[in-house]
């Protein structure tokens, strides 16, 4: 079945307090969709408003053409995966997976063949018989995943579901989670505070920030061209640098230092904000028209060495610079810095709007 | 590594394990022994008999009480079940009105003596009670005798399914939330999900908190004594057969106490059996959040709180009230005056004061040996230490008249002479009420990392110093706490201070029961009164302590 979502300015209250103002968003069919942002921003709120444990304070849901305002949690056809799985103590994890087939009154075969179907499917055939205490942290996320699924939800939602995992399972569980939503090919709602795990798993994100959606977009594009710069700087790392735009020569002043700038809409005069990431600068010993700056320290994490560089005004930036075995930057260094112009962002004074033209 | 070598030293916490165990022999189980002796020894020729117990299971008589206190005590233990169980899952559930007032109202008719609310409803529902008088003569109804199986199984269930609520409250805490909407979300909600989801999580809670309603339902001896009238139960048998024959001979009462032992060991075993086999770890992140009910399922909770805590109240108010009421002699006349504690205060001696003294005393030890075995039980296991735990839980399946006339005949001759002293009185509360401190010290304690304490060593402190400089400061809030639940039980507590009490050594408690018993309504309603004003000061001084409302058996 296909199933897209559409919340069309929605409003969650808690007594006085607003914490939903105003949002509307589009996920569409099949589609793994991440709600994003720092954590206490709305996300889980929002995910139980559409999973219909929280009441509505305005706007409506819709899955497809139907308005699921009024409709009770049960008649949802929901797959939800708690963030501490909500297993049930007192069941096997069979048990625990038949239990929204028998509240659906199939007949005992279909329930055994999808319960085995789906333990299959998650890897947990061979524990079927354990009770959950005897489960891993991962494998009770498993049982979590079958148990939503095998009642052929429209829909799957799921809260930081990855949470109480350590490092390494989150990262196989990531894949396996992926990929099983790709094979049983349903819509998804995804909630993460992790902008990592998002961009890994996710088709599109919704950047969240205060109950307001910040950016709506693939991981690419939330990452290359952010809608402002609390997503730029939410999403990766990035150096803001506060610099002047010319509308006239269609170029952009920093400090003592000025390139060309093309792709900037239309005639926005006057301060900007840049953003540009640790890994779109270059650095070179030799001047061959650079920015002339000073190392202050450097940090070697293996794979990359980051440096702390003094531009000639006095701003502080951090950069990324693949390790090698003979590279003789250090502190106190002389080094000139060259940009990679067409992927830095070029950011409103306040910060609300990036300028760039191909966003 | 550590283990081993704290092992061999015998350091300061070995020597408190020996006074403990020590102690505990004395006091404890010398007394048990002695007490298994006088049954099975004949006074006369000192040979080994069979003949107490063989009388009790020979004559219905006897034999009967035996049955009336299980028939009572099961209905009593299922009924509270049956009232308790929704009324917590209403609280937890849903939002009420007056949720605090009420909440105050429980516990505080739990906390009386049961025999006072007996007394209370004689006076409502007795013979000559109030609605009874009421309705015979307004209406013509004569209603049901609250007299025997009925007025126990009223009083007890009223008075003990407080202890379900408290329990299942704090069992509710831990099912987490998301737990419950994982079921609505596949398709269970409502009674049902409260049948296969809540009820199996909180089952061994359940049984726990069945548990001590049945130990303390079957041990009540006040509520039949006085409401029973021809319906013997078990405690009451004991209490006539040991006071008609002290002085002659001990061995009958004694034989029924190792019968009393025996069965509520019994129970005891099975009920650990079934709740350690069910039960489940588990870790509530989102507690379940009270929401608003609304239409019928709104009125209907309200009706059944309201009415369950109104009913469960209603004994205290009255007594409150009737102690203002005039009296004549032992009748109580129109109008409304203080004579009722004129005359109490004057006669009550020493009652108010030993009731301070006693149980104060029996506290302060209390709290000391709560907080000794509870550390040795949990930082030092070891074999001694073991023992040493489970010593200290037997008091917990005596029964209170049992403990009464075990410790009387252990201690009522020389080398020990100690019948008739304070101190008696005070071994046996202590004895009584150690094992509900030391379960929630134990569990206070499990709370604080050990690694404070190591930090503590590390720094110079001395390990005795380490325990009254860290530990025990850390573990006072709910130390203090726990010692005033058990200070409010033990200045209502009836059974063994009504065996062990002398003239110099009478409490509240054994006086408002007297003055029951001679007819003096008046007197016994501003005692109750006195005792109720002691007790609600005493919860109040809790609640600021705790820093909740939240209280645990
Ligand atoms: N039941 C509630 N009552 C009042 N405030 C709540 C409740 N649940 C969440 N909030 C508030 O709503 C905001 C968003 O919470 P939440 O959706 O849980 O954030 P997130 O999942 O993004 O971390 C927070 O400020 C939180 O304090
Ligand atoms: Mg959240």
């Amino acid at each position: 079945m296909s199933v897209n979502i559409s919340v069309r300015n929605a409003v969650k209250r808690y007594g006085a307090v607003t914490i939903i103002p105003d949002l509307s968003i589009e996920i569409k069919d099949k589609e793994f969709f991440t709600l994003l942002g720092p954590s206490g921003c709305g996300k889980t709120t929002l995910l139980r408003m559409i999973a219909g444990f929280n009441t509505i304070e305005g706007g409506e849901f819709y899955f497809n053409e139907t308005c699921i305002n009024e409709m009770e949690v049960s008649k949802r056809n929901i797959g939800m995966v708690f963030q501490n799985y909500a297993i049930f103590p007192h069941y096997t994890v069979q048990q625990n997976v038949e239990f929204g087939l028998k509240n659906r009154r199939l007949s005992r075969d279909e329930i055994k063949n999808a319960t085995r179907e789906f333990l299959e499917l998650m890897q947990i055939q061979e524990y079927h018989d354990r009770m959950p205490e005897r489960l891993s942290g991962g494998q009770q996320q498993r049982v979590a995943l079958a148990r939503a699924l095998v009642i052929k939800p429209d829909v799957l939602l799921m809260d930081e579901p990855l949470s109480n995992l350590d490092a390494k399972l989150r990262l196989e569980m990531r894949q396996a989670i992926r990929n099983l939503q790709k094979e049983v090919g349903i819509t998804t709602v995804y909630v993460t505070h992790d902008q990592e795990e998002a961009m890994a798993i996710s088709d599109r994100i919704a950047v969240m920030k205060d109950g307001v959606i910040q950016h709506v977009g693939t991981p690419q594009e939330i990452y290359h061209r952010p809608a402002n710069i609390f997503v730029a700087t939410f999403i990766g790392r990035t150096n803001l640098l506060n610099a002047h735009y010319s509308a006239a020569n269609k170029s952009i002043q920093l400090d003592d230092f000025s390139f060309p700038m093309e792709n900037i809409a239309a005639s926005e005069e006057g301060p900007v904000v840049l953003s540009i990431r640790p890994e779109d600068f270059t650095m070179s010993k030799e001047d061959s028209g650079g920015i002339k700056s000073t190392i202050t320290d450097s940090i070697f994490l293996g794979l990359n060495t980051h440096f702390m560089v003094a531009l000639p005004g006095g701003q502080e930036i951090e950069i990324i610079h693949e390790s090698v075995l003979d590279l003789d930057f250090k502190s106190g260094d002389r080094v000139y810095l060259t940009i990679k112009v067409d992927k830095i962002n070029v950011f409103s004074e306040d910060g609300n709007r990036n300028l760039s033209r191909d966003v | 590594m550590s283990n081993i070598m704290r092992r061999k030293k015998l350091d300061v916490w070995s020597l408190v394990t020996f006074i403990v165990l020590g102690l505990y022999v004395l006091f404890l189980i010398y007394p048990l022994f002695n007490l298994l002796a006088q049954s099975v020894v004949d006074k006369k020729t000192g040979a080994f008999t069979m003949a107490y117990f063989i009388k009790f299971f020979s004559k219905p008589y006897y034999f009967n009480t035996l049955l009336n206190s299980f028939k009572v005590t099961f209905a009593v233990t299922l009924l509270t079940v049956l009232l308790g169980t929704p009324l917590a899952y209403f609280f937890t559930r849903f939002e009420i009105r007056g949720k605090g007032f009420l909440r105050v109202l429980i516990i505080l008719s739990s906390m009386s003596a049961p025999f006072i609310g007996a007394y209370s409803w004689i006076l409502l529902l007795g013979r000559n009670g109030v609605i009874t008088q009421f309705f015979r003569e307004s209406m013509g109804i004569q209603f049901p005798s609250i007299y025997g199986f009925t007025g126990i199984l009223v009083v007890l269930t009223l008075q003990l399914y407080p202890l379900i609520f408290l329990y299942i409250t704090g069992a509710l805490k831990n099912v987490d939330n998301s737990l419950l909407e994982a079921a609505e979300n596949l398709g269970c909600s409502g009674f049902r999900r409260f049948r296969i989801i809540v009820i199996p999580l909180i089952l061994p809670t359940l049984f726990a908190g069945g548990l001590l309603v049945f130990m303390r339902s079957l041990a009540d001896f006040g509520t039949p004594m006085l409401i029973g009238e021809g319906f013997r139960t078990f405690p009451v048998t004991i209490f006539n057969e040991f006071i008609s024959e002290l002085g002659g001979d001990d061995g009958f009462a004694a034989a029924i106490s190792i019968i009393a032992i025996i069965i509520t060991t019994f129970i005891f075993l099975i009920q650990r059996y079934l709740s350690t086999r069910k039960t489940f770890t588990m870790n509530s992140m989102n507690k379940i959040r009270p929401i608003k009910a609304t239409g019928l399922t709104k009125v209907l909770i309200h009706i059944y709180s309201y009415g369950l805590i109104g009913l469960s109240i209603m004994p205290q108010f009255y007594i409150f009230y009737t102690s203002f009421k005039k009296v004549n002699g032992t009748t109580f006349v129109p109008g409304y005056s203080f004579g009722s504690y004129a005359t109490a205060f004057d006669r009550v001696g020493r009652a108010i004061t030993n009731t301070l003294l006693i149980p104060g005393v029996s506290l302060v030890i209390i709290v000391f040996f709560a907080a000794f075995i509870a550390y040795i039980t949990v930082r030092r296991r070891n074999v001694f230490t073991g023992i040493a735990d489970t010593v200290s839980m037997v008091p917990y399946i005596i029964p209170g008249s049992v403990v009464g006339i075990t410790l009387l005949i252990a201690f009522n001759k020389p080398p020990i002479l100690l019948s008739g002293t304070m101190l008696i009185m005070v071994i046996g509360l202590v004895l009584r009420r150690l094992p509900y401190t030391i379960r929630s010290s134990v569990a206070v304690l499990q709370q604080i990392p050990l690694n404070i304490e190591e930090a503590a060593q590390s720094l110079g402190a001395s390990k005795l110093k380490t325990f009254y400089k860290i530990t025990m400061p850390m573990m006072a809030a709910g130390l203090v706490a726990g010692a005033i639940l058990s200070w409010v039980t033990m200045i209502s507590e009836l059974a063994t201070a009504i065996l062990l009490y002398t003239g110099r050594t009478k409490t509240l408690t054994v006086e408002i029961y007297t003055q029951i018993i001679r007819g003096n309504y008046g007197i016994a309603a501003a005692l109750s009164t006195i005792l109720a004003v002691l007790t609600v000061t005493s919860l109040l001084i809790f609640n600021k302590i705790s820093g909740s409302s939240e209280i645990s058996m």
